[in-house]
């Protein structure tokens, strides 16, 4: 411990952070009271922040206004479901092989999985559309999962390489001269170890998925169906009369699974972001 | 040198299904966009190849070195906001004081709630009649009736930068806090110890320290921020006319809404070669980091 704070330096960062945080927090705290207010207390002048005779009519009301709305959040978190296996049944393996094996092209490959990363969906949308055209997955699940799962291979590679890269090869190597295969190697002694980065990789998969669904689902799906949240409160938004205390009710049963999600393993995501942040 | 061989073997099947998809849904598209932007493929099934016409074409109109121009306008704003919003952040961050761990919780929202999601509630607070900026700028009087924030140029252009860095600075933020936990702590006793005060240690020993992860940050968010999508399509849609139509929104109304593949290929070739530039950028950034570390 150095020097102490003075008192005025502690209320000043004690200001910062309440400026801070009302510039994160208040699209959601002003989302979350117009939630509760009548329809017509949005739509009266003065505007007020604090609603009156606020209540929770809204949250039960929305099912009934947008019929669909349990199926879009179904929809949600099926497909982020889905991605988050398929990108962590890649991955690692794939982590695994750059964490410990030096062949030819390794470096170029990896940098090749990074270069990736940089080429958003929007861009190739194009080729994106004729290519899922053409397997016939359009308007299904596989519309939003296929292309959802390829864009978060790649960080989730380095990310999972790092954290693999911590374990001690000597493991591997009493296992071989103990006369284990390299499959059961990976199986049976570096999977287990790896299961906390696996999990913050999953994590944040899951995370990502159900952050992107937007362009992918807007473009490749049209049945409602198959819709999941976003794309499907955006047809709601885009209409003339927008019930907005619903909408922002729907917005928020939508996102407090991730929240609860979140506040449980935040110290994981933190040490997880860290470790594939500095490293890289 | 068979065992090296096996192992090389092995190490390519466990990269194979990665290899495989990465391959079909991202390498195979980006060489199918230019081959697209070459041809006047629209709707109907077949198309020609028309050698360099659509280049010709958007560059052409007059209308496309506009867009990319306020492209560039709108991601600089945009990081550079971030950039300094994330650093002040983490600086709080990592102060030593009470309540540290909730504001680090409560940093996180924007970047975890589904972005759409975040969107909606930026596109209530911008609402002229009766969203919160218009209405309470109206009842301290600041404004004499309601203003249409979305429904004006200007403010629309201003707004969806907001809103874009509202979604990106919890990433900066964290990001800069890992990076200033990772300098060494003894640096700033030795520095206490020969009488430098708070802000020349962050001057002289955070900075500095910093400016390799302040460099990788920024380039990522850069192309993040130039890619960007959902925000102004939420927002505006590219309007009004036209005043938030950045390279993304512009290949996505000429490819998506008007079925001009062709043509929407050649911008999105044009964006591809923007993002190859910041991506090499960002190679050698990180390459001459890593000589730096070695040292």
């Amino acid at each position: 411990m150095i020097d102490r704070y003075k008192w005025y330096e502690i209320v000043l960062m004690y200001a910062g952070m309440a400026v801070f945080l009302f510039f994160v927090l208040a699209p959601f705290i002003e989302g979350f009271l117009v939630s509760l207010k009548p329809l017509a207390q949005l739509f009266s002048t003065p505007y007020s922040f604090i609603p009156k005779n606020g209540s929770f009519d809204a949250y039960f009301s929305m099912w009934v206004s947008v019929p669909a709305l349990g199926m879009h959040i179904f929809n949600s978190f099926f497909i982020s479901s889905v991605v988050t296996l398929i990108v962590v049944c890649i991955v690692v393996p794939a982590a695994y092989a750059f964490a410990r094996f030096q062949f030819g092209g390794s470096g170029l490959l990896l940098g090749a999985f990074l270069a990736v990363n940089m080429f958003s969906g929007a861009v190739l949308l194009i080729p994106l559309f004729r290519l899922m055209r053409q397997l016939g997955l359009l308007n299904s699940y596989w519309a939003m999962i296929v292309p959802g799962a390829a864009f978060l291979i790649p960080s989730s590679i380095w990310l999972l390489r790092t954290y693999m890269m911590r374990i001690p090869k000597e493991l591997d190597e009493a296992a071989w001269v103990d006369g284990a295969s390299r499959l059961y190697t990976l199986r049976r002694v570096i999977l287990p170890l790896a299961m906390p980065g696996i999990v913050v990789v999953a994590i944040m998969t899951f995370i990502g998925a159900y952050a992107q669904q937007f362009i992918f689902a807007l473009t490749f799906n049209s049945k409602t169906e198959f819709m999941p949240l976003p794309v499907g409160l955006f047809a709601f938004f885009g209409k003339q009369e927008v019930q907005w205390n619903e909408l922002m009710a729907a917005s928020f049963v939508g996102i407090l699974p991730v929240m609860i999600v979140i506040v449980f393993l935040q110290r994981y995501l933190v040490a997880g972001l860290t470790a594939g942040a500095v490293k890289q | 040198m068979t065992g090296n061989r096996s192992a090389s073997l092995f190490a390519f099947a466990l990269l194979a299904p990665a290899l495989i998809y990465i391959t079909i849904i991202v390498a195979y598209p980006l060489f199918d966009t230019i081959v697209l932007s070459f041809t006047n493929a629209a709707l109907r099934p077949t198309y020609d190849f028309v050698g360099w016409a659509n280049y010709q074409r958007i560059f052409g109109a007059g209308n496309f070195t506009e867009v990319i121009v306020r492209t560039f306008i709108w991601t600089f704003f945009s990081v550079a906001t971030k950039m300094v919003i994330g650093v002040l952040g983490a600086t709080l961050l990592n102060a030593a004081i009470p309540g540290q761990t909730v504001f680090r919780i409560l940093t996180m929202p924007p970047w975890i709630v589904p972005m759409a999601i975040g969107i909606f509630m930026w596109g209530w607070m911008y609402n002229g009649q009766f969203g919160m900026i218009s209405g309470l700028l109206q009842n301290f009087g600041l404004i004499d009736g309601p203003w249409p924030i979305l429904a004006q140029g200007s403010s629309a252009f201003w707004a969806t930068i907001v809103t874009d860095v509202w979604i990106g600075v919890p990433m900066v933020t964290i990001y800069m806090l890992a990076a200033m936990q990772s300098i060494p702590k003894d640096l700033y006793e030795a520095a206490w110890t020969d009488g430098a005060g708070r802000f020349y240690r962050f001057r002289r020993i955070t900075l500095p320290l910093m400016i390799p992860a302040l460099l990788t940050m920024s380039l990522l968010s850069m192309i993040a921020t130039f890619n960007s999508f959902d925000i102004i399509w939420i927002l505006t849609q590219g309007g009004p006319s036209g005043t938030t139509t950045t390279m993304i929104i512009d290949t996505y109304k000429t490819a998506m809404g008007s079925r001009k593949y062709g043509e929407g290929a050649a911008r999105a070739v044009v964006i591809c070669i923007f993002v190859s530039l910041f991506c090499i950028a960002y190679f050698r950034a990180v390459r001459k980091l890593s000589q730096g570390e070695a040292k």
